[in-house]
């Protein structure tokens, strides 16, 4: 068992140095990952009969390279390639370091053109080394449907045909789609939660991984390591955040001694090195709310003063008005429900009817006493809310403020 | 965001009559375009389930209080037009492309390739939680 793990886990880090060669060989990205597809599938079936080969990437380079050949293989061309081919399968793999093919293929997979959607699950294949199956099985679709969302995607990217180079400036704008796929992927995963399913793929730790492989490739770029920061100082609270039956427990009941310690010191480390650099993004930012809650010894010993401060650098930078919500909360625990609660009343406008603000509201009159209003706005956000888990919150919240104090 | 799309034994805005009474060219040419809806939706990688259920002749109604034997009622039923004919979940980027394939289904052809114009409900299918910020 552990035995097959490795062999699964040397093939996800080889599977995009594989590409990363080919396709700088061939250029032709689409085809290129077919091709490395087909070699991992070979891989997956003769190396545990065979043994695993002594230069594991080379014989993955060098059966992708024959299948890119086979793809390509017409009548005139034919022979000349097939001895190019064979040319190329003796050179060793160039030394390109592997964090390079990370960042690179990253770039291409989240490309502006494609959307979120299109993108997770070809940079999950391409650049992460999953199988189609796999990822399907992790967003709950069909395999089929699954392997059709990719070739499309791929399909989208072929009418672009960029060149297999490292835009300029790696960082910037270019960068922003490929932090912000890391970190759906990272949520999807996180939010996951739903029973004992083990056969699903941690998608956040796929997110870590990748992230780590971009960090490498960028160490300098703050926002990149206030992404991988954010997302270890998250998932150190993982193991606290559902109850045994899966259910949803909530930041003010969890039981701090279950977060990883390990993840919230390495997040920690890293933060406090982007932080140095200057002006902080908004990556970094949550992170640093984040390392805040993961800092305090209690929900009501956190340093609300400061993270009430980070949301109001964070809403004035996205506008986001879901940042608002949370800025209300931190309102509350500093100055009183009521100073938050003011605050909700200005966001109706633009958040309607949306369940987070009833949640949010409904907590905060349970804080300032009105037990009545409390009640009838978990039951609004419970109607609201597209998440089965939180519904079950909401439900049980409301029907246990009905209840009275036991 | 996926989305199951449910279609019913209920009446239709075309008042189409029920398939019995359609020629093998229109029953034809209905089933035809579910499949090639269905082959497009799994074409742009939307499609996560599509079936159809066996007629209200066959459905059963049990009901049980945990511990005596259930009462088991068979049809037919006079509210059968309210029971569950198939259903779609698709997995789609967006609110509006729900609707969008919701239309097409409603728009099906019936009698003499006539849109039947059935109604489709569209339902948010319950999902895992959004994390905290």
């Amino acid at each position: 068992m552990t035995e097959q793990q490795s062999a699964t886990d040397l093939l996800r880090d080889l599977a995009p140095r594989a590409l990363g060669a080919i396709v700088r060989r061939y250029g032709h990205f689409a085809d290129a990952e077919d091709a490395v597809q087909e070699a991992l599938l070979a891989a997956a079936t003769t190396w545990p009969a065979d043994g695993t080969p002594d230069n594991p990437l080379a014989w993955l380079i060098r059966v992708a390279a024959r299948k890119m050949t086979d793809h390509y293989r017409s009548d005139e061309a034919r022979r000349r390639r097939e001895e190019l081919a064979a040319s190329w399968s003796l050179v060793p793999a160039e030394p390109v370091p592997a964090h390079d093919d990370t960042l690179t293929l990253m770039l291409m997979c989240c490309h502006p053109a494609l959307s979120p959607g299109a993108a997770i699950p070809l940079a999950l294949r391409a650049v992460g080394g999953l199988t189609t199956r796999e990822i399907a099985a992790a967003f709950l679709v069909p395999e089929a449907t699954m392997a059709q969302r990719i070739s499309r995607a791929k399909a989208r990217l072929k009418g672009f045909g960029e060149p297999f180079t490292l835009p300029q400036g790696a960082g910037g704008e270019r960068l922003r789609p490929v932090l912000h796929v890391l970190y759906l992927i990272f949520n999807e995963g996180y939010a996951a939660s739903d029973g004992p399913d083990l056969a699903r793929t941690d998608l956040s730790g796929e997110a870590v991984r990748l992230a780590r492989g971009v960090h490498a490739a960028l160490p300098k770029d703050a926002e990149v390591t206030g992404l991988l920061a954010l997302m270890l100082l998250t998932d150190a609270r993982r193991p606290a955040r559902t109850g045994p039956g899966g259910d949803l427990v909530p930041l003010e009941a969890q039981d701090r001694a279950r977060w990883d310690r390990q993840l919230i010191t390495e997040g920690l480390t890293l933060l406090t090195g982007a932080l140095r650099q200057g002006e902080p993004g908004e990556y970094q930012l949550l992170a640093a709310i984040a390392a805040l809650h993961d800092q305090a010894a209690s929900y009501a010993g956190t340093d609300w003063p400061r993270i009430l401060a980070l949301y109001n650098r964070l809403e004035a930078m996205t506008g986001n008005p879901m940042v608002a919500l949370n800025r209300a909360v931190a309102m509350a625990m500093t100055q009183g429900p009521d100073a938050g609660l003011a605050l909700l009343d200005g966001l109706a406008g633009q958040l309607g009817d949306h369940h987070r603000l009833h949640s949010v509201r409904a907590h905060l009159l349970e804080q300032a006493g009105d037990t009545g209003g409390a009640i009838a706005e978990f039951g609004a956000a419970a109607t609201r809310t597209t998440n089965l888990r939180e519904r079950d919150y909401l439900v049980t919240k409301a029907a246990r403020l009905a209840a009275g104090p036991p | 965001m996926r989305y199951m799309l449910l279609q019913n034994y209920g009446p239709t805005e075309s008042d189409c009559p029920p398939m019995s009474q359609w020629s093998p060219a229109d029953i034809k040419a209905h089933i035809e375009f579910q499949q090639a809806l269905n082959a497009e939706l799994l074409d742009r990688g939307e499609l996560v389930d599509a079936q159809g259920l066996a007629g209200p002749e066959q459905a059963r109604f049990v009901v049980s209080d945990g511990t005596s034997a259930p009462v088991i009622t068979d049809g037919p039923f006079p509210e059968s037009k309210e029971l569950l004919a198939g259903y779609r979940i698709v997995d789609v980027d967006s609110d509006e492309r729900a609707v969008e394939i919701a239309a097409r289904i409603s728009a099906a052809p019936g009698l003499d390739g006539a849109p039947i114009r059935q109604p489709i409900e569209v339902r948010v299918v319950m999902s895992a939680p959004d994390p905290e910020v």
